[in-house]
């Protein structure tokens, strides 16, 4: 018998169909993997009813020996073949980690490789290997709970994670057999976990992320239901390990303890630290005691002794929150929530220096190691086409490039691929020719250089603007894509302010292997595109060197010229436009280059003369007029 | 006869209806598809229409339209696990053959 779950109304699926989604949180330490079901949000437990799957892998000459709690705990026995905290080297090259400190925890392979391989029993491991053994073991449980094949995941990454990282990431799920989503940054996943994303209002939020080993603080700014990243900061050497490492610092100075090399103290210390830290979430004091090869050593720890221990490691995360406000350029007074994440949050000293440096009561209601994954499940579900339509929100990236034709037919990137949407940007563009009034804009899509490589998406006209010499107007074109993939492109002429509009969908029509191919194309033909685009570049100039030179010379060419030197202008003028109908940029660059040095003197002349006029101002002009009446 | 729930089933779904933070109660209903003829419905409910008929049970609206409810009467709703797995299950004595993974049947 099928055990179903309650679905929203008029999103039943047929039977077989289900549309099974999850969200993962693949951490650094530890990994979660949620899902919607019946409409609630829940962690997947295992059969031990733990929900917290350690990010740990162990490697035995069949492959993997032991994943999870039981590869963790079995690390110290086999330290080299148990591989944790894999995230800090995903999607980082051998350089990479050359020039950083995490190659220090692992062993790698000797070889030329770009991709750093960890050496293991089972052979080198990628990174990307590593996370997608993870992700499988996450994969197994969820399809347990659920019944079923997935249809699709959620994966959380960093806010910080770069597009090279993401990538990997998005690899390593594949690899584990997953159809991933969509990727989305922690701080988003806790922020939406927390319903903030359905706000009506536009919010700023804070997400404050104490781990156990990394500190994490992102600033958001909630836009019609899509989340931005302002900034982030933070420490990758500052967590909850750091706390219980001073908890037993204090309680070997308060005992004169020797601990020397003794591992079996260090751990017995460190595990009852750990332990009084919880007690203390609830409790005003607990017993800390430790027997070890028959001494036995006995104290009390207060609530208020550990929060005098803990201060300065909170002090020290508050340096990095003021960070990332002064990077996102906003002051405490503009955050209307801050979400707390991470086991370490559950510190009451924590909430409370968080709350009084915000200025605001910080969001603790959802279990802080639960929180991301939870967010991840509920994007998941939506993207899964559980919920009603109106209530989608898509974080993407796009697919293409997305630009502008510009003169000569040469493609100006505005977005370039892979940024993640809803995304805006805008570029300023001037008029090529004097007195121009309108401007026909042309938007394209693709990789390569030349418009007629790439796809056309759609045209409009700016018209009515005030006419101007060539390049003082001043067009703002914009580029919006919302989260639905919608792309709005506007352009406004800032001085007469006419603004026009078109809206384009466009992913339509575009299959994957289409997008693969043309990006393909794009790295095949880059050496033409170059060359294509430095022909049209010159061809460009040239038009419009010869364009300006005839608008000037019809004007005054007679009072500033000899005959002579009008003649060497314009046979090398003829120079320029018959290079220019042919196909060799540097020819037309040479005749260009000859033009410039002849014309030189009319252009000094022509200087001179209307720096004369504007210094002398009206009153010479207006006494010219006077004598001479012609 | 009627449409009734267990007292898990009836947890369950107030639980699941105060999480949502909205909606009347439960709708059931089947629909004619699936590989044993028909399939089962189980949505929130957020309104009622004018035929629907409505049971009162555990505290739990249900709400079956009148064609549905011919295939569903005297279902007794119960919630459950099996493994990892957990959800509801529909005891339905107008059930003949059910097809290998009991969401679609035959009556």
């Amino acid at each position: 018998m099928a055990l179903l779950q309650i679905s929203e109304p008029g999103q039943s699926t047929a039977p077989h169909q289900h549309r099974l989604a999850v969200g993962i949180d693949l951490g650094t330490t530890n990994s979660l993997v949620a899902t919607v079901r019946s409409g609630s949000a829940d962690v997947l437990k295992d059969e031990q009813g733990e929900a917290i799957f350690p990010s740990v892998v162990c490697y035995g000459t069949e492959g993997v020996s032991a994943i999870g709690l039981q590869a963790r705990e079995q690390a110290a026995e086999n330290p080299y073949n148990t591989i944790s905290s894999v995230k800090r080297l995903i999607g980082l090259s051998a350089a990479d980690i050359a020039a950083s400190s995490v190659g220090m925890l692992f062993r790698f392979e000797e070889t030329d490789s770009t991709v750093p391989r960890i050496t293991t029993d089972a052979g080198p491991k990628t990174a990307i290997e590593v996370s997608a053994d993870i992700l499988k073991a996450l994969r197994v449980r969820a399809e347990r709970s659920l019944g079923g094949e997935l249809s699709g995941v959620v994966v959380t990454v960093p806010a910080y994670f770069d597009d090279t990282q993401r990538q990997a990431t998005k690899d390593a799920a594949k690899l584990a057999g997953l159809n991933v989503y969509r990727l989305v940054n922690e701080p988003t996943a806790a922020a939406i976990a927390y319903g903030l994303d359905r706000q009506e209002a536009d919010s700023t939020i804070v997400v404050y992320d104490l781990g156990g080993g990394t500190f994490d603080i992102s600033v958001l700014k909630l836009d019609k239901g899509i989340f931005e990243v302002l900034s982030t900061a933070g420490d990758t050497a500052l967590g909850g390990d750091d706390f219980d490492q001073a908890v037993v610092d204090w309680f070997i100075a308060e005992q004169n303890i020797e601990v020397g090399d003794d591992a079996t103290l260090q751990r017995l210390l460190l595990d009852q630290a750990r332990a009084a830290k919880h007690s203390l979430t609830a409790a005003a004091e607990v017993p800390f005691q430790i027997e070890h090869e028959g001494s036995s050593y006995n104290s009390t720890l207060t609530i208020d002794v550990f929060d005098g221990i803990v201060r300065p490691l909170i002090d020290k995360t508050l340096k990095s929150c003021r960070t990332a406000l002064r990077q996102a350029k906003i002051t405490k007074a503009d955050i209307d929530n801050v979400v707390m994440v991470g086991g370490s949050t559950r510190v009451p000293l924590v909430r409370q220096v968080v709350s009084e440096f915000f200025g605001t009561e910080v969001l603790t209601d959802i279990n802080p190691d639960e929180v991301v994954a939870v967010g991840a499940s509920l994007q998941a579900d939506v993207l899964a086409g559980n919920k009603p339509d109106s209530d989608m929100l898509l974080l993407d990236v796009i697919p293409l490039s997305l630009g502008i034709e510009t003169h000569g037919g040469l493609v100006e990137q505005i977005i370039p691929r892979n940024t993640t949407i809803p995304v805006a940007r805008a570029q300023e563009f001037t008029t090529f020719k004097d007195g121009q009034t309108a401007m026909a804009l042309h938007v394209v899509q693709g990789e390569r250089d030349l418009v007629k490589d790439c796809r056309s998406l759609g045209r409009f006209e700016l018209r009515g603007f005030v006419p101007a010499v060539a390049g003082q107007a001043r067009i703002q074109v914009m580029f919006q894509v919302d989260a639905d993939g919608l792309l709005t492109v506007s352009a406004i002429e800032k001085v007469s302010e006419v603004h026009a509009e078109v809206q384009i969908k466009p992913s339509y029509g575009l299959l994957d292997s289409e997008i693969e191919s043309m990006i393909r194309d794009s790295m095949a033909y880059a050496k033409d595109d170059v060359a294509a685009r430095m022909l049209q570049e010159q061809r460009v100039e040239a038009e419009r060197a010869v364009e300006a030179l005839d608008a000037a010379m019809a004007k005054d060419a007679d009072e500033f010229l000899s005959l002579e030197e009008k003649q060497q202008i314009l046979t090398a003028r003829a120079v320029v436009a018959e290079s220019a109908t042919m196909t060799d940029a540097e020819s037309i660059k040479h005749a260009l280059r000859k033009l410039e040095s002849v014309s030189e003197v009319y252009v000094a002349r022509r200087m001179n003369s209307s720096i004369g006029e504007s210094m002398t101002g009206k009153h010479i002009d207006s006494y010219e007029k006077q004598d001479n009446p012609s | 006869m009627a449409i009734t729930l267990t007292d898990a089933a009836a947890d369950h779904v107030k639980g699941f209806l105060d999480n949502r933070g909205k909606g009347i109660g439960l709708r059931l209903a089947v629909r004619t598809t699936g590989c044993s003829g028909m399939a089962y419905v189980l949505e929130f409910a957020d309104e009622v229409d004018d035929e629907d008929v409505v049971f009162d049970d555990n505290d739990v609206k249900v709400v079956v339209d009148p064609k549905s409810l011919v295939y569903l009467d005297g279902t007794e709703l119960d919630f459950g696990k099996e493994g990892l797995n957990e959800g509801f299950k529909f005891n339905n004595p107008n059930v003949k053959d059910e097809c290998g993974c009991g969401e679609s049947f035959n009556v």
